[in-house]
């Protein structure tokens, strides 16, 4: 979907991305991670032209972007900052038509797609579409801001640290509904932060950055599990390393089928985080899990979280 | 009861009234500039039609306001893109002369080169309005938000559309209170173009000063502070239109 090949680029004697060769496979959710002048925001706004490299190039979906209008990349690919930058001017209705507007989609499908994508945002349509952007909390301009670059339907979402700016709950809210988003959309998302929580909740895939280089590239277990070296471990915090590792696998990774236990059983679908709160809350070493119907699957041990994780 | 109360507080529809009055109603007015001056043996400036002459002023500052716009929006624009960023001290230099010659001097200078008439008035005028619409473009366009400007790229809009769908809209209402002190300094500085031969409202007042005879004078003024106030409430009208968006507006 998008593919470096040794990339660099350079701001004066600073080398923000170094040699960088890194793939993005379609449908993934890559969090670029990294402490500040890592050059993942580099990288990101290299990937719309916003910066152009010195040297290396830069395919999406095929093509070598060097090549392409600018303009035309961009409007194929969704683009999502920190600081929002909502049209001020604009309503919250014709901002989220930017794109469709440029495009000369039809007024009734562009109409459609903000109500849809207002309700997949959670934003009432009646209610916001007519707002200013003033009007709206940090957190819903950021969800017009997502719903912005959701709107013409790109294949590519890039998001440059999108959620730093706002408090832990709108934060925690706005993540979990980025994680609903690409399981409905199947849209590909390059996502920047130096959160390592909010990279490892969201990642499919987590490449971290240190200097303009790639220090190591993985899912979130891999990373967790078998990290590159010092700089990864200080990433991923060396105190809560074990309950960041559970809070990346779920329950009935680790469930044995046909036993059961007493209790209200754990959801099978939550995290193993999750699981060990439930029996240090109870005080049981055991509980039962239940599918997403309410059917008991088997039992949960607390041996089991204390064991490596399952890897193929 | 309640129209009446709207009008009498509508700054805009109120000076229209008065101004239409004075406009048309100033021969009507002719005993009570005798009452007044009862030395003088013509109370009224009769030797040109009052319509025609703010007809005349009007199309002298609003033309020259206009060409200001132009030329001053033209330019401001172009020193706040990348090609035209070099040349901003430059533009300040100018403008900054422009503004600081005096109007009476453009005008001595002018008359020689293109004689007498509206002309030399026109250029003066225009010169004196560039100012503060160049320096108000300018910081109107500086003053869009960077976040704005990277999300309108980013989402691929090009240089055109960034400039007439984002950047012109939102420095819009500090461009025009620009235009707004150019065109009423031009309103007020027109009637000196009369002194060049350019027909008025500073006739009335010049001959009134020439002749001492003050009913002339007052005659010319008047008309011109209506036109002001009737400006200046038209301006004010415009900014509420161009800043419906921002927080606090109804």
């Amino acid at each position: 979907m998008i593919a470096f090949e040794g990339v660099t680029k350079r701001f004066g004697a600073w080398t923000a991305v170094d040699n960088l060769s890194l793939t993005v496979a379609a449908g993934e959710f890559r969090v670029l991670i990294g402490p500040s002048g890592s050059g993942k925001s580099t990288v990101l706004r290299m990937m719309n032209r916003l910066i152009a490299p010195d040297a290396g190039t830069i395919r999406v979906e095929g093509e070598d972007i060097a090549r392409l209008k600018p303009e035309a990349l961009r409007r194929r690919m969704g683009y999502v900052i920190q600081s929002v930058g909502l049209f001020p001017h604009w309503t919250v209705e014709r901002n989220i038509a930017a794109v469709p507007d440029l495009l000369g989609w039809p007024r009734a499908r562009v109409r459609d797609r903000v109500t849809e994508l207002l309700t997949l945002l959670n934003l009432d349509p009646e209610r916001y579409r007519g707002a200013y952007p003033h009007e709206l909390s940090g957190g819903q301009q950021q969800r017009v801001g997502v719903a912005r670059a959701l709107a013409a339907e790109p294949h590519i979402l890039l998001m440059d640290e999108p959620f730093s700016a706002l408090d832990p709950i709108t934060r925690g809210a706005l993540q979990a509904e980025m994680a609903a988003i690409h399981t409905v959309t199947g849209t590909t998302i390059v996502f920047v932060t130096h959160d390592m929580n909010e990279a490892l909740a969201l990642a499919s895939r987590i490449a971290i950055l240190d200097r303009g280089r790639l220090v190591q590239t993985g899912t979130p277990l891999d990373i967790l599990s078998d990290p590159a070296d010092d700089r990864v471990r200080d990433l991923v915090g060396r105190e809560d390393w074990g309950l960041k590792r559970l809070a990346v696998e779920t329950v009935a990774e680790r469930t044995r089928p046909g036993e059961t236990a007493p209790g209200d059983p754990l959801a099978a679908g939550a995290s193993l985080r999750q699981a060990l709160a439930a029996m240090v809350a109870r005080g049981t070493d055991r509980l039962p899990v239940a599918d997403g119907q309410g059917r008991p699957m088997g039992t949960l041990h607390l041996a089991d979280l204390l064991r490596g994780p399952d890897r193929p | 009861m309640s129209r009446l109360r709207s009008l009498l507080t509508d700054r805009l529809a109120l000076g229209l009234l008065v101004l239409a009055a004075l406009v048309l109603g100033m021969p009507a007015l002719k005993p009570l500039f005798a009452a007044a001056f009862p030395a003088l043996d013509r109370p009224l400036y009769e030797a040109d039609d009052f319509l025609a002459l703010t007809l005349d002023h009007l199309a002298l500052a609003g033309g020259a306001s206009l060409i200001a716009v132009l030329l001053g929006g033209a330019a401001g624009i172009a020193v706040t893109r990348p090609f035209g960023r070099e040349f901003r001290g430059v533009l300040d230099a100018v403008a900054a002369m422009g503004q600081t010659f005096p109007p009476v001097a453009v005008l001595a200078v002018s008359v020689p080169v293109l004689g007498f008439g509206p002309a030399p008035a026109l250029i003066a005028l225009t010169l004196y309005g560039l100012l503060p619409i160049v320096e108000n473009t300018v910081a109107g366009l500086e003053a869009v938000p960077e976040p704005v400007r990277e999300a309108a790229r980013g989402m691929g809009m090009g240089p055109g559309a960034l400039l007439w769908r984002v950047e012109l809209p939102l420095a819009a209402p500090v461009i025009l209170a620009g235009v707004r002190t150019a065109a009423v300094v031009n309103l007020g500085t027109a009637a000196i173009a009369s002194t060049v031969g350019a027909k008025t409202l500073g006739l009335p007042i010049i001959v009134g000063l020439n002749g001492s005879n003050p009913a002339y004078v007052i005659q010319g003024a008047v008309i011109v502070a209506a036109l002001a106030v009737v400006l200046d409430a038209g301006f004010d009208r415009l900014a509420a239109r161009l800043t419906r968006w921002r927080p606090g507006a109804v």
